[in-house]
């Protein structure tokens, strides 16, 4: 018998869904279409109907898992506790395994990033350092402007207008392998520098170790890093998820660290849970628990330890906070964020409203359902344009740049950032 | 599938081929409600987007036999949207327009598939009130809960969802529009047919929109949790706050098991070292509000309160009572599945319907946790158990039979909120007598002579 993720999944995980209907309002896809596969409940029913063996694994599945956004938002609304993140990954790991979805163009893309770039971030950092020769050269402004980009299909097209914007320098030239803390050290922590975060927003990663170390923290952050695996295990590769994360684990021992740092919220919510990953392995296993709760978010790491409340007065601000998904629905951090904004001088928040709702970045998702992933992005500008807030704020480096995009597309005036830069300006005096 | 094909490309060329679901992996979806352990798979499913188009259906499934079953978000607790084989899905979720806000006369019409939570919200916007509050009124539509007569946590004071529907827009099995009602307070021109619609749990015809009564907003509330070491206490409470002439909104209470279920989801700090929680809401004027208040803590406290916790602004008492809302998923936390029943005795019976639901509990040596609205009498025993285990699923059955009878002979009914659908269909008979049942039948059988409404839920 072949293996099948959902019919060797724990009964009780895919019994646990009552079916009474509370996710449904909180799922983006489905308020969208009112089509009930397209909602949490739905899809938990297909993946029951494929474990029962009332249903065979079918491309239509297959499609359906990948029309999920992931967000999660279903999982803060289930009152049965249902375990959704776990389901929907052995879902789409049985889809994968399954070929279904195959087609040269998209093994082909997979196979480039998912199996090749993404599980040695020296690739990554390579492709970055040729971007950014390209961007600094003005070769992309030249192509932009020389009407070439033109003869590219649409899609292309729209992506290449999304191509991030690549820092001048990377994580490891801008902070050292180990920061130490200011003033009297309470706590040893390890940052995790992450993956596109480290070429796109390493600015962001800098501001972080800043404020640890403004915070009592010894920061370690060896430069060479690894993949969390959260591209992988949220895009049904196993295997390849389990292997990143005995490599993360080898490489921050646990035990050595008061506590593991991340500023992703989407890279946080898969940090988190290791132990589950690697539930089979013996050698692993119970480092992994302890890994598990050694990981924390930046937020929810400062409000635990108290922040140090920033001595200058920066200039006044209005800023609104956007929830990344797997920050809020998968860690439950939600006043974490809040609280850190609000212990900067002069900054006053005005809460954006459905602020849990996705932004349609999503992992991926704006690159494989750009439909829903532009109706989302809309519908989040609108709010964010309610606020009249010059910044919007956020923890996770998909939504940043999905907001970033976002505006410059409508042509906002709006500053796009991570709320622990604006905790370190508020240390540095403000900038 | 049985359905015709000529059926379904009929339905296509009416609604588009949007608005027409086939596919397996469409259909399974649409196999259940909220109910559990209940599942049929529909021949087709398809979505009305204006009263017109449900006319088309109607009249296509009169002319072909089809059986149709009507459904809105599908959060129903008795099976009434559960499919029947082979059946037309009637789904009302894309008619979800609120038409008319009327500050005049206090009144809001809305589409059949507009959700609970949008009425309350569109009403609150106008600084008016639509009190029915379900379980499920996050995403439960309108349609739904006027096909099952919903009730929810403000019965006791302000009524249920018939006390509320003004008029009815119904599209008859034979394609026909009916208008039943008008925004007249008085009424009595011939009979009151829209009563006739309520609670019928789509038998009759097919519900396209309602016009709703709204209130003034009450300008102030308060809401407070007590706990009790016994669960005669809290019932007392209960029979003492009413016997000093107050209707408080709200006196909602959880057993040991629901409070701890509750507490793990919604993390409101409820107490855990008790056997009984009394979710209790007074509201209207603000004199009169502080003055009820004062006399339930009172009533509280002289029947052995452990804890007594007000809720210190509007932000807690929104959150406490989402927390008891939640309370049937919550419980489904324990077991893989929790059957839900809402027998209901006259209010002054229910310390004993409370003491005789646990003994049967214990005699069939079944799990099971207890909330509900004790303020007007509608309880929720909910058995903890697992569908595959078909012994315990029995003795499950036998429970019900007991708890029942029980209600029946205390004076009560067999179903306060959810309705008949399936769940409950044995008992009707018994519960009505023959003379209800003869005329239920023949009121159905002249609306609907075809039968292809809803066939086989209520009776046969």
């Amino acid at each position: 018998l072949k293996h099948s993720h959902l019919k060797n999944l724990d009964y009780s995980v895919v019994q646990q869904c009552m079916h009474c209907g509370l996710c449904l309002p909180t799922c983006p896809t489905y308020d969208a279409t009112k089509v009930e596969r397209h909602s949490p409940r739905g899809r938990i029913a297909l993946m029951r109907a494929i474990a029962d063996d009332r249903l065979a694994l079918t491309k239509a599945f297959a499609e359906e898992m990948y029309f999920c956004l992931g967000c999660l938002a279903c999982m803060t609304a289930c009152p049965a506790g249902v375990n959704y993140a776990e389901l929907f990954e052995h879902a789409r790991a049985e889809a994968e395994e399954s070929g279904l979805l195959d087609s040269p163009k998209r093994n082909l893309i997979r196979t480039f990033a998912i199996r090749w770039l993404f599980m040695d971030l020296s690739r990554l950092q390579l492709i970055g350092c040729i971007l950014r020769l390209y961007q600094r050269l003005g070769l992309q402004t030249l192509m932009r402007r020389s009407g070439v980009l033109k003869l590219l299909p649409k899609r292309l097209r729209e992506l290449e207008a999304m191509t991030p914007n690549m820092q001048p320098r990377f994580s490891a030239d801008l902070i050292a392998p180990v920061t130490p803390a200011t003033g009297t050290q309470r706590y040893r922590v390890a940052m995790l520098l992450g993956c596109a975060q480290d070429l796109i927003f390493s600015d962001i990663n800098r501001d972080t170790v800043e404020v640890l170390s403004a915070n009592g923290c010894e920061v370690i952050t060896p430069p060479a890093q690894f993949c969390c695996g959260s591209l992988h295990a949220h895009n049904g590769e196993w295997g390849l998820a389990q292997q990143l994360a005995r490599r993360q684990i080898d490489q921050f021992p646990p035990e050595d660290f008061d506590a593991i740092i991340t500023n992703a919220g989407g890279c946080g919510s898969h940090l988190k849970h290791y132990q589950k990953l690697l539930a089979d392995d013996p050698l692993y296993k119970e480092r992994a628990s302890l890994w598990d709760r050694k990981v924390k978010d930046i937020h929810e790491w400062l409000v635990e330890i108290g922040i140090q409340l920033p001595a200058n007065h920066p200039p006044p601000q209005v800023v609104t906070y956007h929830e990344s998904c797997h920050l809020a629905h998968g860690q439950r951090v939600t006043a974490q964020p809040r609280q850190l904004l609000r212990s900067i001088p002069n900054l006053k928040l005005v809460e954006l409203p459905e602020s849990s709702w996705c932004c349609g970045s999503a992992g991926i998702y704006n690159l494989i359902q750009p439909e829903m992933a532009d109706e989302l992005l809309a519908r989040k500008l609108r709010h964010i344009m309610s606020t009249d807030a010059a910044t919007v704020v956020t923890g996770n480096p998909g939504c940043l740049l999905q907001l970033i995009n976002g505006a410059r597309g409508k042509r906002m005036n709006l500053r796009v950032a991570h709320p622990v830069t604006l905790l370190a300006e508020a240390y540095r005096g403000g900038s | 599938m049985a359905l015709a094909e000529t059926v379904i490309s009929e339905l296509r060329r009416l609604l588009g081929s949007d608005n027409v679901l086939t596919l397996k992996e469409d259909l399974i979806p649409y196999s259940f409600d909220g109910t559990a352990a209940l599942r049929q798979m529909p021949g087709v499913v398809v979505f009305a987007t204006t009263p017109e188009q449900a006319v088309g259906i109607l009249r296509l499934a009169n002319d072909t036999n089809t059986p149709v079953v009507t459904r809105g978000s599908g959060t129903g607790l008795s099976g009434g949207s559960v499919p029947v084989p082979d059946c037309l899905v009637l789904c009302l979720a894309r008619m979800d327009r609120i038409l008319e806000l009327d500050r005049a006369n206090l009144t809001l019409l809305s589409e059949a598939g507009a959700t609970t939570q949008a009425i309350s919200d569109a009403a609150a916007s106008a600084d008016l009130f639509y009190p029915p509050d379900p379980g499920s009124m996050k995403i439960s539509t309108i349609g739904g809960n006027v096909a099952e007569n919903s009730g929810g946590l403000r019965g006791l004071k302000y009524g249920i969802t018939r006390n509320y529907v003004m008029g009815l827009e119904v599209v008859l099995p034979n394609g026909e529009i009916l208008w039943t009602g008008n925004k007249c307070v008085k009424d009595v021109a011939g009979y009151s047919l829209k009563d006739l619609f309520i609670g019928s749990e789509g038998t009759l015809g097919v519900i396209t929109k309602v016009l709703l009564k709204l209130i003034p907003k009450p300008a102030a509330r308060k809401t407070m949790v007590a706990t009790f070491a016994r669960m005669a206490q809290a019932a007392q409470t209960v029979s003492d706050i009413v016997a000093a002439r107050i209707i408080p909104c709200t006196l909602e209470f959880l057993d040991r098991t629901t409070i701890h279920c509750v507490e793990d989801f919604a993390k409101v700090g409820l107490p855990l070292d008790c056997e009984a929680l009394l979710l209790m809401e007074t509201d209207g004027h603000p004199a009169a509000v502080a003055d009820e208040a004062a006399k339930m803590e009172q009533i509280a406290g002289q029947n052995g309160a452990l804890q007594l916790r007000v809720a210190k602004d509007e932000a807690e008492a929104t959150r406490l009572a989402a927390a008891r809302r939640s309370a049937f998923s919550a419980l489904a936390r324990v077991s893989p599945t929790t059957i839900l029943e809402d027998a209901t005795v006259p209010r002054s019976e229910l310390v004993r319907m409370i003491r005789f639901v646990e003994e049967v509990a214990k005699k069939y040596r079944l799990r099971i946790g207890t909330f509900g609205h004790m303020g007007d009498g509608n309880l929720h025993p909910t058995f903890l158990t697992d569908e595959r285990n078909q012994d315990e699923m029995h003795r499950v059955e036998e429970a019900f039979q007991e708890i029942f009878s029980e209600a029946i002979r205390l004076g009560g009914t067999i179903t306060g909120e959810h309705g008949i659908g399936v769940a409950k269909k044995s008992f009707l008979p018994k519960f009505a007598g023959d003379a209800q049942m003869r005329v239920m039948r023949e009121l159905r059988r002249a609306l609907d002579p075809k039968a292809i409404l809803n066939p086989g839920k209520i009776f046969d």
